[in-house]
């Protein structure tokens, strides 16, 4: 087992230490350990039944742990509520995108903004919340134009190609101005040219937001990741800058003798 | 201690009554995750077909069978014609139906059958039995009220865990696109299902109407008691659904004996809410409580 | 465009003064209404009016926030008890206005214990405990002292005040007697209700409720407290109960516990949904709907040459009908169906 590279002098931005999950009698997760420091993107990989999915549940409170913490700018956090990752600076995607069916674009983005909202249930039972609504609606049509998909704002998700309606989970994510940003197999459905673009999309965030994701595409990973962490069968098997990972013969043992080309069917 | 017993067995009776019931809540909710809010006058309409039937011909039993089969006929009328369209619109639409069958349908039977009281006769005595010099406080019907639930739920259970349409049936209900591939014919499977469960109410039907007056809304008061009963244990489990209704049974029977006739309402609500608060999906379920 | 007609269009985007603007225009119209037609027609206007406030407050519940209360019933059930009970002794101990009030405020309470509750529960067993709820009310009713058992109490509506007899006659030439009184007191309180609850709709909070119901699990990733969010849901709701149990109260003369039979909280939530489930504007045709087709079916009826009972109970099987017809040919009730029929023209969907 490769021992985890440590090229970080400053408190990491978020940490897991010894997590370990156990799911009846299969033991999914075991003593499992990574760090993202701040201004970074951390990749997981494995095989599938690595356990990717478990412990990215885990680092957003879904699930809890039977072992192990959880570090929030060093300091240990307890049990999160998912309702709470806004609060703390952390926003996540959902593999099924999640997207609000009956509500436009802008909305499906303003509600993820609802953590900037100030306007409390008095001041909209009297409708008195229109400069606040004014400044959600900025704010969110400015991250939907970074992500160049401003024109859809007044539209209903329903008809939207899936590019764009991956990009609008995005949007709502990041339109609370997370710290830390985790991605859910992010590139799945995605054509080359847009899995570019995204990868893109989160190096230009490292200036304010680190990013973990849990990714099946080599190249996505292999090109945008800082560092990568691998799992098989629950443990990490190594840890790295994605070159490290690459050469591991671990790791390629894993994937049954050699790293996957992209096109491979999550 | 006679009125313990009276009470007790009356409990018992009435929660075989509410667990008949449950259970065709419960088959329905299995096989097509809906809630079929208009059982009870499914069943009061196949227990006046029963009525005329008996009427005519002066049989209880053929009457009995007669309602049982329209109540086959009834749910897989139902199902095929109005729920199928529904199936996959919302869960709240498919209640609207049903809540519109059931608005429909006792007006419906107030036309054609009449809102008169009618009475319905039993098959077995009415009067207590007399067990060696004893007077029990039970009815030879009510032992056949308890023994009739009991045989419809050891038949269902042995549908659904022993046969291959019991299997099925579960399949097309908790993984429909599966169970196609696979070669199940979904379709048949739900309307199987809501033809036995309304054959289960239909009985729940007959099984109160004995001895007693029917009218159009005589079954009413059972659709909120078996619905709770049916939650209480549980919608996902025959036999919760069962135990569900005889506590509830048990319960409000000792309640109206002892305390207040109008209080059974507020207890019946204090156990379900008690209930729910700590196992969310009733008592045999495995459902998780909602994050909150 | 001229300025003036630039300056509007821009005020009409403000929700708040777009529904103020509407909710004028509609107490200005109710008060010539009112003041033109009979008191059998203006009770029934009455009528319609307290089912809307209720239907309003259900359509935030069910429509907005997804959680189906079948008992709704109930919460009428404590408002209007509250007001009979607070109007017994003749002459209430503070003005009329007070007592609608403290109905509202005595239904929240209940309503906020029922809503942290329900906020637990998943949806078909939100649906029984709120049923059981729309029985042990009632009979609750039944079974406390002081609250008329079954016949119920009666409710002696206060007299007509002076300055609003003399104000109405002079914009409408119309005198206001105790049952028109009524009428125009339900229809100023659906007024101001609407226009509240369109703020809500439209507000923050609405858009929180509407992303939970859509939703919940990505609603509370991107930072919803769903709890908090389904409770508030709850009260509003039956807070809007509270008012329309306490104008029933008036409407009625009575109030007892067979006027409070599941049939009531059952024909409210069909009432949503044949208008269009999550609209007002639904909820009040829904209501309109409620209120006048009964008696136009049995009219119907009886001049199709039925006898008077018979005809009378063509009207919930037309009712019913018209349930089933409405979710399987126009799902989204009428204004949904209309909404949808404009969103396709203009491309949006």
């Amino acid at each position: 087992m490769a021992q985890p590279v440590s090229t970080k002098a400053a408190e990491p931005l978020f940490a897991a230490r010894g997590v370990s999950v156990r799911f009846g009698g299969v033991q999914a997760l075991s003593q499992v350990s990574l760090e993202v420091a701040p201004h970074e993107v951390l990749g997981v990989i494995g095989p599938n039944g690595a356990g990717k999915t478990t412990l990215f549940n885990v680092l957003c409170g879904f699930a809890v742990p039977d072992e192990g913490e959880l570090a929030w700018e060093g300091r240990p956090l307890g049990r999160v509520r998912p309702s709470q990752l806004a609060g703390l600076g952390m926003a996540r995607t959902l593999q099924g995108l999640g997207l609000f069916d009956r509500m436009t674009v802008l909305e499906n983005v303003m509600v993820g903004a609802d953590h900037h909202a100030r306007a409390g249930f008095w001041t909209g039972l009297f409708g008195l919340g229109h400069r606040d609504e004014a400044r959600l609606v900025e704010r969110s049509r400015a991250v939907l134009a970074r992500l160049g998909v401003e024109d859809y704002a007044e539209r209903m998700p329903g008809g939207l190609p899936y590019g764009v309606r991956k990009k609008v989970a995005l949007a709502r994510a990041l339109v609370s101005e997370p710290r830390l940003l985790l991605l859910d197999e992010p590139a799945s459905g995605l054509s080359p040219h847009e899995m570019e673009e995204l990868g893109g999309v989160v190096r230009d965030l490292t200036a304010t937001t680190a990013t973990l994701l849990v990714e099946h595409h080599m190249d996505l990973v292999m090109s945008v990741c800082d560092h990568v962490t691998v799992l098989d069968f629950g443990r990490v098997i190594a840890s790295g800058t994605p070159a490290q990972v690459q050469d591991d013969p671990a790791v390629t043992a894993a994937y049954l003798g050699t790293p996957v080309a992209d096109g491979e069917v999550s | 201690m006679q009125q313990f017993m009276t009470t007790l067995l009356g409990g018992l009776t009435l929660g075989a009554v509410y667990a008949s019931f449950a259970l065709a809540l419960c088959l329905i909710w299995r096989s097509t995750r809906v809630v079929n809010f208009a059982q009870a006058p499914m069943a009061m309409v196949t227990t006046y077909v029963g009525l005329e039937v008996i009427e005519a011909t002066g049989s209880y039993w053929l009457g009995f069978a007669v309602a049982l089969a329209a109540g086959f006929v009834l749910g897989a009328l139902v199902e095929r014609l109005l729920v199928r369209h529904v199936e996959g619109a919302g869960d709240l639409n498919i209640v609207i139906l049903t809540l519109g069958l059931f608005v429909a349908l006792h007006g419906l039977a107030a036309l054609v059958f009449g809102s008169d009281y009618r009475s319905f006769p039993a098959p077995f005595g009415l009067k207590g039995l007399h067990v060696g010099g004893h007077n029990v406080a039970i009815t030879p019907f009510g032992v056949f009220t308890i023994v009739a639930v009991g045989i419809v739920l050891v038949l269902l259970v042995l549908l659904f865990r022993s046969t291959d349409v019991g299997l099925r049936m579960r399949a097309a209900a908790f993984s429909p696109e599966v169970a196609r591939l696979l070669g199940v014919r979904v379709g048949a499977m739900l309307t199987l299902g809501w033809a036995l469960a309304a054959v289960v109410g239909s009985l729940a039907g007959l099984l109160i109407a004995g001895g007693n007056l029917v009218f159009p809304q005589y079954m009413d008061s059972v659709v909120v008691y078996g619905f709770v009963a049916a939650v209480l244990g549980g919608l996902d489990s025959p036999v919760g659904s069962v135990v569900g209704g005889l506590i509830l049974g048990l319960v409000l029977s000792f309640v109206s004996g002892y305390v207040a006739g109008d209080l059974v309402p507020v207890t019946a609500l204090i156990v379900l809410v008690g209930v729910l608060l700590v196992r969310p999906g009733g008592l045999f379920s495995h459902v998780a409580e909602r994050r909150v | 465009m001229s300025t003036l007609a630039v300056r509007s269009a821009a005020l009409w985007r403000v929700p708040l003064l777009r529904h103020v603007v509407l909710g004028l225009v509609g107490l200005t119209v109710m008060l010539f209404v009112l003041g033109s037609l009979s008191p059998f027609r203006d009770a029934q206007l009455a009528t319609m009016a307290y089912l809307a406030i209720a239907a309003g407050g259900l359509t935030v519940l069910t429509g907005f926030s997804g959680q189906l209360s079948l008992g709704h019933g109930a919460f009428l059930a404590v408002g209007a008890y509250t007001t009979a009970v607070l109007l017994e002794d003749g002459d209430p101990p503070f003005p009329l206005v007070g007592v609608m009030v403290a109905a509202v405020v005595v239904t929240v309470a209940v309503g906020a214990v029922v809503g942290i509750a329900a906020a637990r529960l998943h949806g078909p067993y939100v649906a029984g405990a709120t049923l059981a709820l729309a029985v042990a009310v009632p009979s609750l009713a039944r079974y406390l002292d002081g609250l008329g058992q079954e016949q119920g109490l009666h409710v002696r509506v206060p007299d007509v005040p002076t300055w609003f007899d003399d104000t109405v006659w002079m914009i409408t030439g119309a005198d206001v007697d105790p049952t028109s009184y009524v009428a125009y007191l339900g229809w100023t309180a659906l007024v101001v209700t609407y226009v509240l609850l369109a703020n809500l709709m439209r507000s923050r909070v609405g858009r929180t409720w509407r992303a939970l119901s859509n939703d919940d699990v990505a609603a509370e990733i991107a930072g919803v407290r769903l709890g908090r969010a389904r409770v508030l849901a709850f009260v509003v709701s039956t807070a809007a109960a509270g008012l329309a149990g306490s104008l029933m109260a008036m409407a009625v003369r009575v109030t007892s516990p067979s006027g409070f039979s599941v049939d009531l909280s059952v024909t409210l939530l069909s009432a949503i949904v044949l208008g269009g489930l999550g609209t007002l504007s639904g909820a009040l045709i829904g209501s309109a709907l409620l209120t006048f087709l009964p008696q136009a079916v049995t009219s119907w009826g009886t001049s199709a040459g039925l006898s008077d009972v018979r005809a009378a109970e063509l009207a919930p099987v037309a009712y019913g009908l018209i349930m089933i017809a409405v979710v399987l040919l126009a799902p989204a009730g009428i204004v949904g169906s209309l909404r949808r029929v404009w969103w396709r023209r203009r491309g949006i969907a």
